[in-house]
């Protein structure tokens, strides 16, 4: 039987209602960006040994600001924005409505969740940063707040299958449009990925800085934290992927080439992210080296499908290019799109990801690694990627998106190019300084400006950290100027009527073996066969040891 | 389902260079001896002070050569501070915490450690140069972190 190929081409209106909800909870992400990068600025200074924290509203603390960073960035901006990204365009892949109480729900859950870790961050009862380590005590509603986080992006996957199991009935034995399969392949990794945090949290943490457990075990808890705390990591990245592969192509004039090569690699996503927590826990004693070993081999299997997303994005780039008058080996480069805000704030991203990838492959290097681990190397790695792949590339498309959602042009597309272009020169600068002394062996989470030691090698180091947060701090703030603008005073009923989808060269096969890249409960199944043979061999050999009480030492 | 020519080639070029990068990472583990630490042991952090080797951490000759440090890491110092070794010897880290995690870095070696409670943290460094290396807590431990440091002196 042959598969039926089903996409509407036509524009797809969203209720003004639901496009309202959507918008505040991306705005959710935006403030909490801006406290974020606040923290951020203060301490790239520190690595300059520049103290401003005593000059700062707000928060005095370095690891109270350090919290605030990493929460805010990494877990509110991150999730804010692919709670209102992801079903919104399956929506719009599938034209089908999302569910409106699902919609305002994900609203309501995110932002009681921020209400709770902000009461918990600003009165300093959880200085315990984003990894919340245990027995480093926070008090209970930063767990809780936590949890309503986790729980809003469970109720954005619901909002997105809900719709997909109304389109199946519908168009029984259709292949799935692309840019909702890949849509929802992102959160039901991030679904299965969060399982052990939020069992970690609900389970452990929460009943025991309640009081209602006196003790708990570090090594189990951050075991947990691990399991679920690499494939985070991707699917921040994942939301940006999507973008990449299904949008950016259109926005440059290009294609992508294949849809099944990019289910492929979406699927590859699924089945690796969650297996290859332990090489985060390299250098912990009670792993035994045989289970590191094992995810350190699937995380290098998890580099390829992001060398394919490499050739694909790039390939799809390239006919863009050309087809705008691009010739000879880079010529296409030139002609490609720069004077828009949004392909350009992702082509940087893109470019910043090369380097994250090259410096992620030496942190998954098993014994390499001991060279690094905790330096600030990580940092300079992370914030290549979460911090401009991932958040330029959300920048970017916030540049089409924000004006969508609101019916508002864009309010001045040179001050969106220069901040894009800004923020990326200071990347880099940031970035060269925190990899080079994280070499040297300076030490990440620490309060330089006033450590109790130092070394001649990070002087250069901490100087360019210092300089490029700065620009870093510039440009971000650059974009918070244009969105601002965009939303109050951007002209009324000028924003595109449609997101930007792209075609394919070779579009879904209708026959063969790859309708069954379709099957999403075969891959969840092999998925958690999979985590089974990582993690199972840990759990079963590790019941918790239930030893320490919690310390507030903030 | 057609895949480019270019696009195969690129994948399997990738795939080389991961196997490549794997095969090194084994030789250097099985060849070159470096390895990571494991599962060693197991000790209850609240009576560590008094659990046998860390109620005398310190340095001790466990042969010619050879030395053992056995280390405590606690707000925010380490037991011992200071450790003197002569230059050419092979010294074995047993390490743990008192009571929240801490890390044990020395900067300019691959002595990298976290310090779980509850858990014992070993691994085996050479110190084949006279000189000094700061020993840092690279592990977020509360407010006093930054002042968490340490010295080996090799002599």
């Amino acid at each position: 039987m042959s598969a039926p190929i089903v996409l509407d081409p036509h524009g797809y209106e969203f209720p003004a209602d639901q496009k309202r909800y959507i918008r505040w909870t991306i705005y959710i992400g935006y403030v909490a960006l801006v406290a974020g990068v606040f923290h951020g600025l203060a301490q790239a200074l520190s690595y300059a040994r520049i103290d401003i924290l005593g000059y700062f509203p707000g928060l005095r603390g370095y690891y109270q600001g350090l919290t605030a960073h990493g929460v805010a960035n990494v877990l509110i901006f991150t999730f804010a924005f692919s709670n209102g990204f992801l079903p919104l365009v399956t929506a719009r892949a599938l034209s089908e409505p999302l569910v409106p109480g699902l919609v305002r729900a994900v609203f309501w859950t995110l932002l009681v969740g921020n209400l709770l870790v902000i009461y918990a961050v600003v009165s300093n009862q959880a200085s315990v940063l984003f990894t919340a380590y245990a027995p480093l005590q926070a008090h209970w509603t930063f767990y809780l707040g936590l949890v309503l986080v986790v729980v809003s992006t469970w109720l954005a996957l619901v909002n997105q299958l809900i719709p997909y199991r109304r389109w199946r009935r519908a168009n029984p034995g259709a292949r799935v449009p692309l840019l909702a399969f890949i849509a929802i392949v992102t959160y039901v990794m991030w679904f299965l990925a969060s399982l052990p945090i939020a069992t970690s949290f609900l389970g452990f943490l929460l009943p025991w800085s309640l009081g209602l457990v006196p003790r708990t075990d570090p090594l189990y808890t951050r075991t947990l934290f691990w399991f679920t705390g690499h494939a985070v990591v991707y699917a921040w990245l994942l939301p940006a992927y999507v973008s990449w592969y299904a949008m950016i192509p259109r926005q440059v004039g290009g294609k992508l080439i294949s849809d099944s090569y990019t289910r492929i690699v979406f699927l590859l996503f699924l089945l690796l992210s969650i297996p290859t927590g332990f090489h985060h826990q390299y250098t912990d004693p009670g792993v035994p080296i045989g289970m590191k070993a094992l995810h350190g081999v699937l995380t290098f299997g998890l580099f390829l499908p992001s060398l394919a997303t490499a050739f694909s994005v790039m390939a799809s780039l390239e006919i863009g290019g050309r087809a705008r008058g691009g010739r000879g080996l880079f010529g296409w480069i030139r002609t490609l799109p720069w004077g828009d805000p949004s392909v350009t704030a992702q082509l940087l991203a893109m470019l910043a990801f090369i380097l994250g990838g090259i410096t992620g492959l030496v942190n998954a290097s098993f014994t390499m690694n001991q060279v690094i681990h905790n330096t600030t190397w990580v940092p300079g790695h992370f914030h290549l990627t979460v911090g401009t792949a991932v958040a330029l590339t959300f920048m970017g498309v916030a540049y089409w998106l924000i004006p969508y959602l609101t019916g508002r042009a864009l309010f001045s597309r040179g001050l969106a190019l220069a901040s894009s272009w800004i923020y990326a020169i200071g990347v880099f600068v940031f970035a060269r300084g925190m990899i080079s002394g994280g070499i040297a062996g300076l030490p990440r989470r620490t309060f330089l400006a006033q450590a109790a030691y130092s070394s001649p090698d990070w002087e250069l180091a901490g100087a360019l950290t210092g300089v490029g947060g700065t620009i870093m701090f510039i440009g971000v703030m650059l974009f918070f100027v244009v969105i601002g603008l965009t939303i109050i005073g951007g002209r009324p009923g000028a924003g595109p009527r449609d997101i930007p989808v792209a075609e394919t060269i070779t579009a879904p096969a209708a026959h063969g073996w790859e309708r069954g890249l379709d099957r999403l409960g075969w891959w969840v199944a092999a998925t958690v066969v999979l985590i089974a043979i990582a993690y199972g061999p840990f759990f079963v050999s590790y019941a918790p040891r239930l030893v320490s009480p919690g310390f507030r030492l903030f | 389902m057609k895949i480019h020519t270019y696009e195969k080639a690129f994948v399997w070029v990738g795939a080389l260079v991961l196997i490549a990068c794997a095969g090194a990472l084994t030789y250097a583990s099985l060849g070159m001896g470096i390895h990571l630490p494991g599962r060693v042991a197991e000790v209850d952090p609240n009576q560590v002070r008094n659990t046998p080797p860390f109620d005398q951490p310190g340095v001790r000759e466990i042969g010619p050569g050879r030395y053992e440090v056995v280390m405590l890491g606690q707000i925010w110092s380490f037991l011992p501070g200071e450790i003197r070794v002569p230059a050419g010897s092979e010294v074995t880290f047993t390490a743990t915490s008192a009571d929240v995690i801490h890390g044990l870095f020395i900067e300019r070696t691959r002595l990298n450690l976290m310090l779980i409670p509850g858990q014992v943290s070993r691994n085996t460094i050479r110190f084949s140069e006279p000189g000094e290396h700061l020993i840092i807590c690279h592990e977020y431990c509360g407010i006093g972190h930054h002042t968490m440091a340490g010295k080996v002196i090799v002599e």
